[in-house]
């Protein structure tokens, strides 16, 4: 059965033929192990495309909607994270295999004639590989984006004559970043890069196909060998390496979310993805009027050495044991490049930033209602008004009280006959009168989910009144700073304290000493951790 | 000889299929898992409070306009909905939801005839939701509802009769 249906379809379109053809191409005799890179690349891309398009099923490419529907993903959707994470990380990699595959073909010798025009395409693609890289940097929209583009747009407004013509392309007015940018990022990214980069890697692969494999010189004398079994046997073994190194990625290392993208944060330090930090450091060589050289100079000149290797080396093949120059240049670029890398890196300070994607309702209501949330747990009004479930009484996170507050504070005081007295102050009866009466969607969320230590750590906040002061998710008073993000910006002993004396961490605080007891101080401190900047 | 270059072929050929296999499923799972997936519910409140059951006339349903916040997607939208409210007798209410239960169209009150019409294949509802006429696979849909004192509450979920 199977046979006629495959027989039907070679009587009418020949792709039985086409794949024995492409399967039983001949390969030299030496062809083996190190020529398997060139495969794994392109399955990188298929992987990035297919992993591309299933974000873009749930991604809206406007900055803001951008950014809350990467968190939706990543939080809400069943494997979303996951996708994303293939998508990230398959980018990194795939460049990995990519400038393997040219440091491979540098080695060989394999660009010389005639295979030059395959040489040249390939360092397009390699070119696209990057920009791929850099256009996709922006979308998530968060600060990491929006800080590590501007950089990027800045550095190409440096360009001599073609400066600010490049700048108006990427819509974008003196350097600055906004929604014009953002689309035609997006536009280069999903709309121009991919079918280009198709077209070129069947480009790449026929110019392959029509030259061969590269030979090495005592192919001559060797029978040819058959492309299948036994080379795909080992591109598809290398391929799944690469799999298994990208899925493990992918489920075990998560892709961060920063903040969102905020042109007045100036608390964030932009860095550029790893595989450009090699550019970032060399701007810091170059200094002044100088800049130019390390930012665009030197780069350009990069490419175009690339570019030109085919006809700077034009001597006849040689053993790989005998390309001396080839591996020497290649381990100063090795080591140039890895120089700079690390140097980054140990001049990098270690990123405090929340991962937004995994942020909880309750980090994220005023300290108000996650302290009532407490109340109501302290005085075990859940034994009856079970949260989620029916009880004795109404579940209150699917009804909203319609009693006063009047018969609610009595309620609280005395809620069944006989019962215990209540254990809450007048002040915190009244506070969980207000929630009752009034609760967001996030709180309602909080309620069932918010750890215990945190809202301990609320009631504490309440019971000492910082926020006569302090500012902490919307409310509270402007005397004092606002304390969202304290556990970015500081480490838990400066927290810890800076309580018992303001005025040593802080000169001229005007906070009074805040003596707490052991219990109380992990409390605070570890609340006031958890809640992110705005 | 020819036999063992047989059996290592047969071995190359069953290890590219097999590891080639376990790509494709192993890149297969998790997308079919992030299309098909149900997105995590947020919790949110559930009842709003529409009407005023004293107010409401007996046996003649009323369009009644309410908003209510909804999770779509990333966004959390306050919107205008409607609903259908009917006092059956003093102590009965039922919310019809708006959408008729055969393609979903916007049906309305047709006074003349007391009957509930839908514009699109003519499918007739009485004021109880018993279909009398047309396509209309079950009677209306109703609302969740819960009355407290006089104030009319409708919840998001639905029944189907």
């Amino acid at each position: 059965m199977l046979r006629r249906v495959i027989d039907w379809l070679e009587e009418r379109t020949g792709v039985e033929t086409a794949l024995h053809h492409f399967l039983y191409e001949d390969v030299p005799a030496s062809a083996g192990w190190h020529q398997v890179l060139g495969s794994v690349a392109l399955f990188a891309l298929l992987t990035q495309i297919v992993t591309g398009i299933l974000l873009a099923f749930n991604y809206a490419p406007v900055p803001g909607e951008a950014y809350s529907s990467i968190k939706y993903i990543m939080a809400d959707l069943t494997a979303g994270s996951i996708i994303r994470g293939l998508h990230h990380w398959g980018a990194s990699i795939m460049i990995i295999v990519v400038v393997l595959h040219m440091i491979q073909v540098f080695i060989w010798g394999a660009y010389k004639k005639p295979r030059e025009m395959n040489w040249l395409v390939g360092c397009v693609l390699l070119l696209m590989t990057l920009v791929f890289g850099l256009s996709g940097y922006l979308l998530p929209w968060d600060n990491r984006a929006y800080w590590g583009t501007t950089v990027t747009t800045q550095i190409m407004s440096q360009a001599p004559v073609a400066g600010p013509y490049l700048l108006r392309l990427l819509g974008s007015e003196g350097g600055s970043i906004g929604v014009v940018t953002f689309v035609r990022f997006y536009a280069a990214h999903v709309l121009i890069l991919p079918p280009l980069m198709m077209l070129l890697a069947v480009f790449h692969l026929y110019l392959l196909r029509r030259h061969g494999v590269t030979p090495v010189p005592r192919d001559a004398h060797l029978p040819k060998k058959k492309f299948f079994p036994q080379q795909v046997f080992k591109d598809t073994v290398a391929t799944f390496v690469w799999f298994c190194v990208l899925v493990g990625m992918a489920i075990m290392v998560r892709v961060p979310l920063g903040h969102v993208a905020d042109p007045t944060d100036t608390s964030f330090i932009p860095r550029p993805e790893w595989y450009f930090l090699f550019l970032f450091q060399i701007l810091k060589i170059f200094e002044g009027p100088l800049e130019i050289v390390g930012s665009l100079v030197l780069p350009n000149l990069a490419i175009i050495f690339l570019f030109l290797v085919p006809f700077l080396d034009r001597g006849k093949m040689m053993k790989v044991q005998q390309r001396t120059g080839a591996v020497i240049v290649v381990l100063l670029a090795a080591l140039t490049w890895g120089g700079l890398t690390a140097r980054a890196v140990a001049t990098t300070p270690p990123s405090v930033e929340t991962d937004m994607s995994l942020v909880q309702p309750w980090q994220q209501i005023p300290v108000e209602e996650l302290a009532a949330i407490g109340y109501f747990r302290k005085d075990n009004c859940g034994s009856c008004h079970v949260t989620g479930k029916a009880g004795a009484g109404p579940d209150l996170t699917q009804i909203v009280t319609t009693r006063p507050t009047d018969w609610l504070l009595d309620h609280f005081k005395q809620p069944v006959p006989n019962a215990a007295p209540s254990q809450l102050t007048a002040l915190q009866m009244r506070g969980l009168a207000i929630f009752m009466a009034k609760r967001s969607d996030p709180a309602l969320d909080a309620w069932t989910n918010a750890p215990e230590s945190a809202v301990a750590g609320a009631i504490v906040y309440q019971g000492n009144q910082c926020g006569v002061c302090h500012q902490l998710n919307g409310t509270g008073g402007q005397l004092g700073p606002s304390l969202n993000g304290e556990g970015e910006r500081r480490a838990r002993a400066w927290l810890e304290g800076h309580f018992a004396e303001p005025t040593k961490f802080a000169p001229g605080s005007k906070m009074p000493p805040y003596k707490f007891n052991a219990q109380d101080l992990e409390r605070i401190t570890s609340y006031l951790m958890a809640i992110p900047k705005e | 000889m020819d036999r063992e270059k047989t059996t290592r072929r047969g071995f190359y050929e069953f290890l590219i299929q097999g590891l080639g296999g376990i790509i494709g499923v192993g890149l297969a799972i998790p997308g079919v898992a992030y299309l098909l997936g149900t997105p995590k519910q947020r919790k949110k409140s559930d009842w709003v409070q529409a009407a005023d059951v004293a107010q409401l006339p007996l046996q003649v349903p009323q369009e009644v306009v309410y908003h209510r916040t909804r999770v779509d997607g990333w966004r959390v939208v306050n919107e205008k909905t409607t609903a259908w409210v009917v006092k059956m007798d003093p102590q009965t209410v039922v919310a019809y939801s708006p959408s008729c239960t055969h393609l979903g169209c916007a049906y309305h009150w047709d006074d003349p005839s007391k009957n509930f019409i839908c514009p699109c294949h003519t499918s007739a509802f009485s004021v109880d939701g018993k279909v009398l006429a047309g396509p209309a696979p079950r009677p209306l849909d109703r609302f969740v509802i819960r009355i407290d004192g006089s104030k009319l509450f409708i919840g998001s979920q639905i029944q189907k009769t």
